[in-house]
This record gives structure tokens, sequence and C-alpha cells, in this order.
């Protein structure tokens, strides 16, 4: 027997709805303080009310723009250095060692140090993200260019294209599907950190403040949905970026 | 342009850029080591213009690598290749590599990939669209060139990549083991479509094949190798008239040239 179709396309909420059930049953049963975990329903309340009449969506906004910032100077940033580092064998061997280092290095602890550099405001919070997702960009980068397979830029060498159009007609597109995977892992790592940033580095808005703000006056609906929020712009973050490269990259794969 | 002497000697005085006439290729004293292994070692060959010459020999003799070298895209450690005297940077070459799948740019339409290596010649729009069509007309392709290399057969994409070696008309192509990766009826129709556009084009054709019946069906001359260090062990003519196909190998003068590049290459292997 074949279930009906749609019943195949709903199957991948079947976590969600398992985690919701089992969280509205907790709380029903009365297994958990009500006032650490409150019912899904007053959750979604929170969350709806928030971003209807309260200041959720503001926050939201604050943290996209953050995020998409930090992600865009680390873009600009990491994209043609990486280049230049997987260009060149030597260049990249000898500062290899350096990028690993920083790169294993949690960008949080890089919080202090900046402070120091830009003072206790929005640059801080930006530049310590950017910080994180250029050397995650930019390693992927460098393994792209590097990792690209030979024989097309042979090809391109002898139908006479010079050095440079070798590396942008073939050499890039050919690294394009591990450059998106750096652009994958940098704006998630960029997303991380703001939050961290919001929590801890004076801040007045943002997810991560919201998220402090709500458990420090034990307000957890609020609290749930701020994380809510926090979780569904990480997940659509990657989501447009899959698609986009199911987009630009169509031969990926094939 | 050298103007080539008549006499199969180099006259007093001549360069060492000089080559004999309806000669296209020389090389000379052509030495290439890996690792310390000599491949060849002070190697001369002469290539005639306008014909096809095939590469046979042992495994490991170094075919691909020889019209790597000549081609420009393998450096070597000693020795000199000239096209009419001229440098492979100064010649027009086509390349058609083994591994289609990786030669073509799936990032581009067919059609694009074919016209791709015509930006980098000193060439006006219009010359550039009179190439594109004449190679497009010359294959006579029935499959749609706008769509992409991946939602193409093997053959297609071979195809392409041979247009893509030929749009630019080019004055010697290189082809390693061209059709090797593919379906037989696929090697049949590329076999008598190749033939026809170099005979027509005239293409000096260097073609490295790994089964004896192509190398002898295709070529004007089979030029068979030694192991390792690679000298030339033999050189076979055979012109039998055009268009060859698969009636060809049925010949006496097929059967006759093929036995004996199968002698010379079991003395090659054994020695």
């Amino acid at each position: 027997m074949n279930a009906p179709h749609w019943l195949h396309r709903l199957r991948p909420l079947l976590g969600a709805v398992i985690l919701i059930a089992a969280w509205a049953l907790i709380h029903a049963a009365g297994a958990v303080d009500p006032v650490l975990l409150p019912s899904p329903t007053e959750a979604a309340q929170a969350f709806w009310k928030g971003m209807t009449e309260g200041t959720l969506g503001a926050d939201f906004g604050k943290t996209i723009v953050r995020t998409l910032s930090s992600f865009a100077i680390a873009m600009v940033i990491a994209v043609p250095l990486g280049i230049v580092l997987g260009a060149s064998q030597r260049l990249y061997e000898s500062i290899e060692f350096a990028i690993d280092f920083f790169r294993s290095t949690p960008a949080s602890a890089m919080f202090p140090l900046f402070l120091v550099i830009f003072g206790p405001g929005e640059t801080t919070k930006i530049a310590v993200a950017a910080f994180g997702a250029a050397l995650v960009i930019l390693f992927n980068v460098a393994y792209g260019v590097m990792g690209a397979r030979k024989q097309r830029q042979l090809a391109a060498r002898v139908m006479r294209a010079p050095r440079w159009r070798v590396l942008t007609d073939v050499t890039l597109l050919e690294s394009m599907p591990q450059v998106f995977v750096g652009m994958r892992s940098g704006v998630s790592l960029a997303l991380v950190i703001v939050i961290v940033a919001e929590m801890f580095i004076g801040s007045t808005d943002g997810l991560g403040q919201r998220v402090m703000n709500a458990q420090m006056i034990f307000d957890m609906p609020e609290m749930y949905a701020a994380i809510f929020a926090a979780g569904a712009l990480g997940y659509v973050m990657n989501l447009l970026f899959l698609l986009a490269e199911r987009r630009f990259v169509h031969w990926g794969g094939k | 342009m050298n103007e080539s002497p008549l006499s199969p000697t180099p006259p007093e005085g001549a360069s060492h850029r000089w080559y004999p006439a309806g000669t296209h290729i020389t090389v000379r004293g052509l030495t290439k080591r890996f690792d310390g292994v000599t491949v060849y070692e002070n190697f001369d060959l002469d290539i005639a213009k306008g014909k096809i010459t095939s590469v046979f020999g042992p495994n490991g003799c170094g075919k691909s690598t020889l019209i790597n070298m000549i081609s420009g895209i393998l450096p070597y450690d000693g020795g000199q290749i000239l096209f009419e005297g001229k440098e492979a940077y100064e010649t027009r070459i086509g390349y058609v590599f083994q591994n289609y799948r990786e030669a073509v740019f799936p990032w581009m339409r067919a059609i694009d990939n074919i016209r791709y290596p015509l930006q980098f010649l000193d060439l006006t729009k219009t010359e550039r669209q009179t190439l594109l069509d004449s190679v497009v007309n010359s294959f006579d392709v029935s499959f749609d060139l706008n769509r992409y290399p991946y939602q193409m057969s093997g053959g297609q994409q071979q195809l392409v990549s041979i247009m893509r070696a030929l749009v630019v008309e080019p004055e010697v192509l290189f082809l390693d083991e061209p059709f090797s990766a593919l379906d037989y009826e696929m090697v049949l129709f590329l076999r008598g479509i190749l033939q026809k556009v170099l005979k027509e084009r005239e293409v000096t054709t260097l073609l490295v094949s790994h089964d004896l019946d192509e190398a002898v069906l295709l070529a004007d001359e089979v030029l068979l190798l030694t192991k390792r260090p690679t000298r030339v062990a033999e050189r076979l003519v055979f012109d039998a008239p055009r268009p060859r196909d698969a009636e060809t190998t049925v010949t006496p003068a097929f059967v006759q040239t093929k036995t004996r590049a199968l002698e010379i290459f079991r003395r090659e292997v054994r020695a």
C-alpha cells in the first residue's frame, strides 16, 4: 500500500511535528516547571505578537543587517585574497600555518581585542563577525582554486588564453562549488558571532540581546520566540545560498 | 614566413630553423626525464605537412608525452621543436583531450565552447563568425548546439571539443586517444566525419591511439615507437583511398600494414 502523494511531501516535516508534540506533552504533564518551559502556543503567540506589534521584528532586522554587512565585508576581502593564495602554491605554503591558526582560533576569543581597537559600538560586532567569516571563506576559495582540476586550464592555455583569462574563465568557475561551501559556512559563522556579540558587547538591539534580556527577566515565551527567530534566520540564509548555488553552478554534479 | 628549401640537406649557411620541404614539424635532440627516468633522449622526428600521423607504441613509451611536448603543454628538458621554423606559441594549435568531460567547459553552451578560442585570435567580429559558421557547417551537426555539455551524450561532447579545436583553423591538430571513452557506434561516426574534415582542410594531424586498427585506419603514416628510452621503431605509410571505414579494415592493404605494425610492436615489447 502506498501512502497518498501529499503524505510523502510532508515527510520532512515529521521531525518538527514530533518535537513540538513532545514539547506540548511535557508541558501538559507538568514534568518541567512551566516558568522554564511554557507551552508551544505561548511561545508561538509571543513570536507572533513580537513580530506584529512588538520589537522582535526590529531586532530581527538589525541582526540581519549586521550579519549581511559582516558577510559582505568578508567576501570583499576574502575572495580576491583566496584566489591569489590558491593560484600561487608558494604563497599559500608560506602563510598556510598563519591562516590555519587563526581559523582554529574561536573568533569570540578576539572580542576583547576588537573592543580595544574599535570601541564598544556597532563596528566591533561587524568587524569580529567579518573576521571570522573571512577566514572561512578565504581558505575555501583558496582550496577551490588550488583543487581545480588542471585539464580545462590546460585546454584554455592551448587555445592561447592568457594566464589571467585562464584564472577568470576556467579556474574560478571550476572552484565555484567550493566557493559556495565557503559562502554558506561564512554566513552561518557571521550569524553566530553577531548573535554572541549582541549578547555581550553592550547592545541595545538585535536578537542576541533580546534572548539575553528575556532570560534575565524570566520571560520564557519571549526568549523562545527570539531563539526561534535566530534559528529561522540561519535556516533561511543557508537555504537561499543553496538555491543560489543550484542556479548559478547549474553544471555542478553533472 | 620561411621559404622552404628544396634540397633534402640543409644548404650552406642555413639557420638552425631550416626544415626540409613538405615537413611541418621538426623535432631535434628532444630529451625528457621524469624523476630521473629518461623517456626521450636525443629524439629526432619529422612530421609531414597536411598528413595524419598516428602514434602507436608499447604502454608507457610516452605517446601522450610526445604530443604534449610538441603541442607546448608539457615542458621538455632539452632539444628543439619547430613548426615550419616557428615555435609552438607562434603556431595555431588545436588539441583534443581523451577525457572530454574534463575538457569542455560545462558552464558554457556548446556553441560558446566552440566559439571560445576565437577571441584570442586577432580577428574582426565578421571573421570570427565566418570561422564559426564554417566549422559548424563542416561537421553538419544534427543536435542543438545551444545546449550545455552535460545535456549531451559523450560522443556529442567530444564532437564539440573537436569542433572547438578546429574552429581556429589550426595548422596542427593533436588528438590524444580521442575516441577511447566512447561507444562503438559513436566512434565509427566520429572517425568518418573527422577524416572528411581533416582532409578537406589539410590539417597536419598527430593522433595518439592505443587501438592499432584505429591508428592504421586513420593514418597516412603510422609512427611506431619503442619502449623507453623511446626511439622511432618504424614508420609505415598507409595510402588507401579515403573515405576509409569499417570496409577498409578487411582490404589486403590494411591487413598487410596492420600485420607489419603488429610484428614490429611485438618485437619492441619483447626487446
